[in-house]
């Protein structure tokens, strides 16, 4: 199987469907590889399927139909005990009855390791998160940061080589979160071990990820890198749900190679790059990046006329505000510099883009 | 510290929380009222009957004082004196017909002596002047008894330790407290079997109840919800139409015998005795006590996130492994509250071992109720209930030396 990092898959989902009631499918015919050390997130709005995917993987939740394999072994009927995952889970999990150090046993012990080698992996472990002076606390003492960093611990201590992440940094604060994300992120690059992390913080899937599969009703809507998912996004769902998003409501006019002809409501027409618009007739929406979009004598190709609408002063830039095409929510970030200082609330100015970066997609 | 006026704070903030705590207290004063007049006055009152004697002194005074100078051990019956003294006490006695309330007294510690005061009192009108002690002892042969003179001479008292003595099978003979014969033991033997049976029912509710409670915490709502309403459907019945239900199921005759028989597991002449036993008081019981053992442990299993044992799972622990070593140690709260309090109610249950505990399944409770509306020995039946109440308590004491009751969560 082909993947994104070149590596044969090391986990796989092969048609893998899931029902709760057997009326709805959660997860529709889902097909995904990962690689070897790779570092995938599942991304999507609640309800999209991405945990319950998880689940499976871990051997929580049974699939309806298709099989899981890791490494190339189906795991459909092994039971989780067995499967040798790590797994962190939202609200840490940690055994409120144990000390950091028992639970950090715990795996170990259930696995019939001697006991000087599982002390030497616990330290090993507490100290990998820095935490190597917390064995002795209950999980009730410590932080909710300190209970992440343990949690993550406790599943990496026995060698899994895959571990699953759902949601860890969801009920940190902001500035923790971000340290956290570079720190798991490092942990991983370290180790070489395979993660997979389910999230609905799109800049946490964005800053830790190899790939990312952006879940959407049971299926995933777009598999790519980073970059690819914000830059390129294939679909108008993946458009709006990753970055900021201007959406354009028209007509296709004409497609010709890479590039459609798309009539935009008081009769404008422009260029964009043809991406998932269908042909001739057919209704698209057109996405731009509000940093992508030229405004003032920049405005040399596909230009229009905008209404600035509002200005909202944010230090490095100025978020404006206008209206376009019918569409009075068409947001524009104008760095701040002398040029645009001139930008004012009521004005009309000249507005455009460089083809490549609007691309016409499926219409919502 | 003093507020912005100069008196002291606290002065100051005690009076900005009179209002509200006088609103408090008259909002519970009904209950605190009621709970006074109908639980503990009550109690107290029986706390004190289990050793009040006050009606031997009273109804017998120039006797119990003339006694005093009489040595038991001398081997001879009192003299002259106090059988003059006796005989003062019971013409007034007889008048005012308190003698017989003093028989009956003195007849649960020595039996024959209601007999011999009621024989005599018929008569004591009759006595004449002088010579007391012949007339007495012609009037009946139990005056010249060293142990009819001892046992009034010990119950003089205003207190008396003897219903206590009597309630653990002892009595004071006038050597000191000892046992009783052992044909005479009853009260021991019943304390320990209510103990018994009370940790039998205690550990089939737990055993039946836990697996449930835990069902019940885990189905989705809706099944958990009708689950729940079978559980509670017996506090909507009767105590009575429950357990004559057991009868009617269990009797020899009953439905299981007539069943087994007609299957032919069974032979007609060897129908199984369940009912008026033991037996029949441990499945009468644990059903009725069941959902005490229940809620508490399904309140605590609720708040046990399913993830804990996901994670044990995760982590590499066999389904027996994750529970025993994780989800165990967490519903061990439920547990307890669970245990000590169907263990509580169990220890004083009286209406159901009444009713299908025959003989060798009855309670302590039984006795206590017999002493109290059949006997009217109301002294022992006290003595009885205080030390069941201390027992209950020295128990509540351990439970929380060693699991803490602050780790009893009740919901």
């Amino acid at each position: 199987m082909a993947d994104g990092t070149g590596n044969r898959a090391f986990v796989e989902f092969d048609r893998v469907q899931k029902s709760y009631d057997g009326e709805t499918l959660v997860v529709k015919d889902l097909n995904l590889s990962i690689g070897k050390g790779e570092f995938l997130t599942m991304l999507g709005p609640s309800g999209s399927g991405k945990t319950t995917c998880l689940m499976m993987l871990a051997g929580f939740e049974t699939a309806t139909h298709g099989d899981i394999k890791l490494d190339g072994i189906a795991i459909n009927n092994i039971p989780p005990h067995k499967r040798g995952i790590g797994m962190v889970f939202q609200n840490y999990a940690l055994f409120p009855h144990m000390t950091v150090g028992e639970n950090l046993a715990f795996p170990l012990e259930v696995r019939k390791m001697s006991k000087v080698e599982t002390e030497q992996k616990v330290q090993r472990a507490l100290d990998m998160v820095q935490m190597g002076a917390f064995s002795g606390r209950r999980p009730a003492q410590l932080s909710g940061g300190q209970q992440q960093r343990i949690a993550l611990a406790r599943a990496l201590v026995f060698d899994a080589e895959l571990v699953l992440m759902d949601e860890p940094l969801g009920a940190l604060d902001k500035q923790l979160r971000e340290h956290m994300q570079y720190e798991i992120k490092h942990i991983h690059e370290n180790l070489g071990i395979t993660v997979v992390y389910v999230t609905h913080d799109q800049s946490e899937a964005l800053t830790m990820s190899d790939r990312i599969a952006v879940f959407n009703d049971g299926v995933i809507q777009q598999l790519a890198p980073p970059p690819d998912l914000y830059e390129r996004p294939d679909n108008a769902f993946v458009a709006q749900f990753i970055g900021e998003n201007n959406k354009l409501n028209g007509k296709v006019i004409a497609v010709d190679g890479g590039t459609a002809t798309v009539e935009l409501p008081g009769d404008i027409k422009v260029n964009a790059h043809a991406v998932n618009c269908g042909g001739a007739g057919q209704n698209t929406m057109l996405s731009i990046r509000p940093e992508r979009v030229l405004l003032g004598p920049d405005a040399t190709s596909n230009a229009m006329e905008g209404h600035v609408v509002e200005l909202i002063y944010l230090g490095d830039h100025i978020r404006c505000r206008m209206e376009v095409a019918g569409n009075d929510d068409f947001i524009v970030k104008v760095a701040n510099s002398h040029e645009h200082a001139a930008l004012k609330v009521g004005e009309r100015t000249p507005l455009g883009w460089v083809t490549e970066d609007c691309r016409a997609l499926d219409a919502v | 510290m003093l507020a912005a006026d100069g008196t002291p704070l606290k002065a100051s903030l005690a009076r900005a929380l009179r209002r509200q705590k006088l609103r408090a207290l008259m909002l519970i004063a009904p209950l605190l009222l009621f709970v006074v007049l109908t639980f503990i006055a009550p109690i107290v009152d029986m706390l004190w009957r289990s050793i009040e004697n006050q009606l031997v002194p009273e109804t017998l005074p120039r006797t119990v004082e003339a006694l005093k100078d009489w040595n038991p051990k001398s081997g001879e019956v009192p003299g002259e004196a106090v059988f003059a003294a006796l005989a003062a006490d019971l013409q007034i006695a007889v008048k005012a017909k308190t003698h017989t309330r003093v028989a009956s007294r003195l007849n649960y510690e020595q039996p024959g002596i209601a007999s011999l005061f009621r024989q005599s009192g018929r008569k004591v009108k009759r006595l004449e002047e002088g010579n007391y002690r012949e007339q007495f002892l012609d009037m009946h042969d139990g005056w010249g008894s060293i142990a009819v003179w001892s046992t009034i001479k010990r119950f003089s008292g205003d207190y008396t330790a003897g219903y206590f003595l009597n309630a653990v099978d002892m009595e004071n003979t006038g050597d000191g407290a000892q046992f009783k014969s052992e044909d005479q033991q009853i009260y021991l033997f019943l304390f320990g079997r209510t103990f018994l049976l009370s940790v039998t029912i205690t550990f089939t509710c737990l055993l039946l109840g836990y697996p449930l409670a835990w069902l019940l915490a885990t189905l989705p709502v809706r099944t958990s919800n009708l689950l729940m309403i079978l559980v509670l459907l017996p506090f909507w019945t009767s105590l009575l139409v429950r357990t004559s239900a057991w009868i009617v199921l269990l009797q020899q005759e009953g439905v299981i015998n007539d069943t087994l028989v007609t299957i032919g597991i069974l032979d007609d002449n060897n129908r199984l005795q369940m009912m008026f036993n033991q037996t029949g008081t441990i499945i009468a019981m644990t059903h009725i006590l069941l959902p005490f053992m229940i809620l508490p442990l399904y309140s605590v299993m609720k708040t046990i996130p399913p993830s804990y044992v996901r994670a044990a799972k995760s982590l590499g622990a066999t389904d027996w492994t994750a529970f025993w070593r994780v989800y165990f140690p967490q519903s061990v709260p439920g547990i307890g509250a669970g245990a000590i309090l169907v263990f509580i109610v169990a220890i004083g249950y009286y209406i159901t071992p009444e009713l299908v505990g025959g003989t060798d399944g009855i309670f302590i409770s039984n006795r206590i109720a017999y002493h109290i509306s059949s006997s009217l020995n109301w002294g022992l039946g006290a003595a009885l209930g205080v030390i069941l109440l201390g027992v209950v308590l020295i128990f509540y004491w351990t439970y929380d030396k060693i699991v803490g009751i602050d780790n009893v969560k009740l919901g």
